[in-house]
């Protein structure tokens, strides 16, 4: 292949890849929701009680300030569950929004362990932020 | 060119601001009423949740003997009262005991009211303490010093009741006053 040729193919390719990366780096990222929502099942409790090592939430949750930053737990178990600073009730919802970049230790009582942590990231505003945010958006929604 | 198209597609869009509603505390749904607890006051009335039906009550757990935690929220509560002005009248700060071997009715209201006055707080009997500390998930964890002395580790978060008894938002330890004011201007109009 003539270098003439080479170029006539790589150049759109190129254009492209540039254009893909000057999105991802400077569009706006649009979240439909801001809440990251979790559910403590039905008969958590009562499995746990039997000896299941049920582990229905993660050890850890990653917020982003701006972008999901608020985090939801529905207690559908038939007991209260202790979540984070406070106690739901059975039916009870609970709303925590966060606004600092930080990484936050609370108390669960829906972990065998009996401890979650959230880590809340900064806002990303600069174009290598909204890059790596897009790319590993990307890479745990097409990884499951 | 690519780039300049995607460029000039990428302004940046209004940011959505948040509902003046929007809480800075967690806050629960649907409200229940907050759980009951039968306590001795440190002004030596009764303690409890009915006590203070008809004002805003900010709800919290310590101990006198405190050294960090206990003395910022209690600082952050007083300042945040202080910037209500004439609305504070219509906020009590309830501090329940975590430590009822130390604390008495006595004890209590000379540490609380080295913050604020108008602070309450409640002491009891182990039993009677347990069992508030159930209703409300709190978590007391005893650390014996070198020296033979201990100290305590515990629940901090802070509880928000309405002026109806509801228990509606839970803020956690760390927040600045200025947080505690604009949730307490929702909870006082509503």
């Amino acid at each position: 292949m003539s270098t003439r040729k080479f170029w006539i193919l790589a150049t759109p390719l190129l254009g492209a890849a540039l254009a893909a990366l000057g999105w991802a780096g400077f569009a706006p990222i649009q979240v439909s929701s801001h809440e990251e929502v979790f559910e403590i099942p039905k008969g958590t409790w009562a499995r746990r009680r039997a000896g299941d090592q049920v582990e229905i939430l993660p050890e850890r949750i990653r917020l982003t300030v701006g972008l999901n930053d608020v985090l939801v737990i529905h207690n559908l178990d038939d007991v209260p569950q202790t979540f984070g600073p406070t106690i739901m009730m059975p039916g009870q919802s609970f709303s925590l929004p966060f606004e600092r970049a930080a990484s936050y230790q609370f108390i669960c009582t829906a972990h065998a362990s009996g401890q979650l942590t959230i880590d809340v990231e900064p806002e990303p505003t600069t174009p290598w932020s909204r890059i790596h945010w897009r790319a590993r958006e990307w890479w745990e929604k097409h990884k499951k | 060119m690519l780039l300049g198209v995607t460029l000039v597609g990428a302004a940046e869009p209004p940011r959505l601001t948040p509902p003046d509603d929007l809480f800075k505390a967690g806050t629960l749904s649907p409200v229940m009423p907050a759980p009951e607890v039968a306590l001795v006051g440190s002004d030596g009335k009764p303690f409890s949740i009915a006590r203070f039906r008809g004002k805003v009550v900010l709800l919290a757990f310590g101990f006198s003997n405190c050294g960090e935690v206990c003395p910022i929220t209690l600082a952050t509560l007083a300042g945040a009262r202080r910037k209500l002005g004439a609305d504070a009248a219509d906020v009590q700060v309830a501090y329940v005991t975590v430590d009822p071997e130390r604390d008495n009715a006595a004890q209590m209201k000379k540490f609380l009211g080295s913050f604020d006055p108008t602070f309450v707080g409640g002491v009891g009997t182990r039993a009677q303490l347990e069992a508030a500390y159930t209703s409300y998930g709190i978590s007391v964890n005893k650390v014996t010093q070198p020296d033979g002395s201990y100290t305590l580790g515990h629940s901090s978060s802070i509880y928000m009741i309405d002026r109806a008894g509801g228990l509606r938002a839970v803020m956690p330890y760390g927040h600045p006053a200025d947080d505690f004011v604009h949730d307490l201007k929702i909870l006082l109009r509503s």
